[in-house]
């Protein structure tokens, strides 16, 4: 039983789905228990199986038991890194999905058990992308994740959910393609679908490596991931596609989506091609550190002009991105570089999972948007107001939450890499981000609540009665007004806030962990705490 | 101009369709103002990769791939030598000790990729169909040009 953990990963998600599509579509109240269930299988799993991998290394699975000769088996390959980040996904869809228990789009309740299959579908694919050891695999799970994104972005009431889901799926179909192409360009000198096949070819056999058709696969295949998970030039699709999308659904693909396709870059680095390939053509490692300084940069400045929390907290993901390509590819001795952007993924998903859920519950609760409609909020909300302090302090990097640990290696990296152009934007990204969040805390604490009638056009109209309770405050008449949100949805949101604190607090562990896998013995690390 | 079409494009025909088809593709993705027209240059350009797929698969003279006694080739060639990644031409030199019936195939792996990916390829349409059916109910139009104008509009309203 124990060795079938990672084929249940991802068939609990998937026969979850089915279920949902056979009972929950005539009672709409066992959705949530059956995606609830699904997803704490795949959690169990995913436990189980990176204990396996963290204690024995990394090992194939092969589904059905279709072993190598044929080559038409579908192998998944769980190592120490994929394995924390299978537990990651798992626990950020877990959180997500307890913050749906009342979807986002209330008015539109026809449409939860189609909400819950897209997401139990979308988790699926994430775990396929994270799991699987053929590249061809890789192409139809970035498909079936994608697909469903699309689905859930489109499923909210927002008249501009529509529009911004057309143009994602124009974006990220030809970013799939790419990645398809550069993988037929890789079949054609290898011969082979399977990961470690190739990159045994790669490493073995020297003038298939230096073909130029093996590097056009490999621009063709950074390409493809690059329209995926947003990187600076190629970002369009993103801003408009989380943030007019349903809370729910953003709370799942914001803190997941575009981590994982780093996480691909990272496979496709180590994995596929090696990091010895990579990194022997002289220049490509500049050249990308200085894309990722564009994208930290850019990112940062687009999100000082933004207004809605949502829309800032986009182009921040645009930011953080930059800091994950930028650390990958920093090509430093001791690898600091890619440790600190593996370590980043997991606490980018936190934070992004912490502050998503934070803008979720605003939105949701009180149909405020805006962050000029803060005013406030410390004092009517507390608790609430804790998880979004703990996620901008980790946005920002104040230890001991995950976000200083991050930059901290990153920033080793940079140094002992040579690179000081992208030290000094990671270091201009965490002023930028203390500014935008110490304007909100000056809002939320000193802020005046805001003027009445407040137009929100997104079908909040069930107007509560007004907050009486306010003492001596000059303007009273908030639309909405503020209280604690329920707790199925503060549950997460503190949930989340203690995980960063925890994988901040156990850096160490984890950083040994994600080093374990590349192949850099222990020792480097222990001398380092 | 001969010799260019003699040399270069004619032993690679196939690949040269395809980069073509997949520019067009990529042409009328980014500068058709109707969302339709957007949606068949991605059809076009998923297209092109197929073609791309499908020709690296085609072998002159091949038969078609049914493995017939894998096993007594695997024991065969055990005895032989280590049979590596498919490199052999078909047009080899006369016949080794052992015959991998694969050289006589046409490789039917990129073919059965591109079922799947024609599958992908045919859902992703789909929903962009469903999403372009929602956005012209929602609007009353699929020229971006005006769409983006309504939201505009929309946004100064709010």
């Amino acid at each position: 039983m124990l060795e079938q953990l990672p084929a249940l990963i991802l068939l609990a998600p998937l026969f979850g789905a089915l279920l949902i599509g056979l009972i929950g579509l005539h009672d709409r109240r066992a959705c949530f228990p059956i995606a609830f269930t699904a997803l704490i299988i795949s959690l169990a799993s995913a436990i189980g199986a990176a204990m396996r991998a963290f204690t024995g290394g990394a090992y194939n699975y092969f589904i059905g038991g279709w072993e190598e000769p044929l080559g038409i088996g579908i192998v998944l390959r769980v190592d120490a890194l994929n394995g924390l980040l299978l537990i990651a996904i798992a626990v950020v869809a877990v959180l997500a999905v307890i913050f749906t228990i009342r979807p986002s789009s209330e008015k539109d309740t026809d449409k939860t058990a189609y909400f819950y299959i897209l997401f139990l579908l979308l988790c699926v694919g994430l775990f396929g992308i994270t799991i699987t050891g053929d590249a061809f695999n890789l192409f139809v799970l970035i498909e079936v994740s994608a697909l469903t994104s699309y689905g859930l972005v489109a499923i909210g009431t927002s008249r501009r959910c529509k529009m911004a889901a057309f143009h994602y799926l124009l974006m990220g179909t030809v970013g799939a393609s790419f990645y398809l192409l550069g993988v037929g360009y890789l079949y054609l000198k290898t011969g082979s679908l399977n990961m470690q096949d190739i990159n045994t070819i790669l490493t073995t056999n020297a003038t298939v490596a230096q073909s130029p058709a093996i590097v056009t696969a490999f621009i063709l295949i950074l390409v493809g991931i690059w329209i995926k998970m947003a990187f600076f030039p190629l970002y369009g699709w993103l801003p408009n596609a989380y943030s007019y999308s349903p809370s729910g659904s953003s709370c799942l693909l914001a803190p997941l989506m575009t981590k994982v396709s780093v996480y691909v870059m990272i496979r496709v680095m180590l994995s596929l091609f090696g990091l010895e390939w990579v990194f022997g053509h002289p220049g490509w490692s500049d050249l990308v550190v200085w894309l990722a300084v564009i994208a930290i940069l850019a990112g940062s400045i687009m999100a000082l002009a933004q207004r809605e929390i949502k829309r800032m907290l986009c182009y921040l993901i645009v930011a953080e991105i930059g800091y994950m390509v930028g650390g990958a590819w920093l090509n430093d001795p001791n690898l600091w570089g890619l440790t600190g952007a593996s370590y980043h993924i997991l606490a980018d998903a936190m934070m992004t999972l912490c502050l998503f859920l934070f803008a979720g519950i605003l939105f949701k609760y009180h149909g405020v948007s805006e962050i000029g409609d803060l005013g406030g909020m410390f004092k009517k909300m507390p608790i609430t107001s804790i998880g979004f302090i703990v996620g901008a302090l980790a946005m920002i990097g104040v230890p001991p939450t995950c976000g200083f640990f991050s930059k901290f290696y990153l920033i080793r990296g940079g140094i002992e890499g040579g690179h000081p152009e992208y030290v000094a934007a990671l270091l201009i990204s965490s002023l930028v981000n203390a500014v935008l969040f110490f304007r909100i805390f000056e809002i939320a604490y000193f802020g005046k609540n805001p003027a009445a009638g407040h137009s929100h056009d997104h079908g909040h109209d069930d107007h509560d009665s007004h907050d009486h309770d306010d003492p001596g405050d000059a303007v009273t008449t908030a639309a909405r007004p503020m209280r604690e949100a329920p707790v199925y949805a503060l549950i997460p949101l503190l949930a989340a806030a203690a995980l960063i604190i925890l994988v901040g607090i156990f850096n160490g562990q984890i950083i040994e962990l994600i080093r374990l896998t590349f192949e850099i013995p222990a020792t480097v690390v222990s001398n380092l705490r | 101009m001969v010799d260019f079409l003699l040399n270069t494009v004619k032993p690679h025909f196939n690949f040269w369709v395809y980069v073509i088809l997949m520019m067009i593709g990529l042409w009328s993705l980014i500068a058709k103002n109707n969302l339709i027209k957007k949606m068949m240059g991605l059809a076009i350009f998923q297209t092109a990769i197929i073609l791309f797929y499908v020709s690296l698969g085609v072998k002159d003279g091949a038969t078609i791939p049914v493995l017939e006694s894998y096993g007594d080739y695997a024991e065969k060639a055990e005895k032989a030598e280590p049979a590596g990644p498919e490199v052999a031409p078909p047009d080899a030199t006369p016949a080794p000790v052992v015959v991998n019936p694969a050289d006589t195939y046409a490789n039917p792996v990129p073919h059965v990729l591109m079922l799947t990916a024609i599958v992908v390829g045919v859902a992703t349409l789909g929903v962009a169909l469903a999403l372009c059916e929602m956005i012209y109910k929602e609007f009353d139009t699929l020229e971006e040009d005006e769409l983006l104008r309504k939201i505009k509009a929309l946004h100064d309203d709010a």
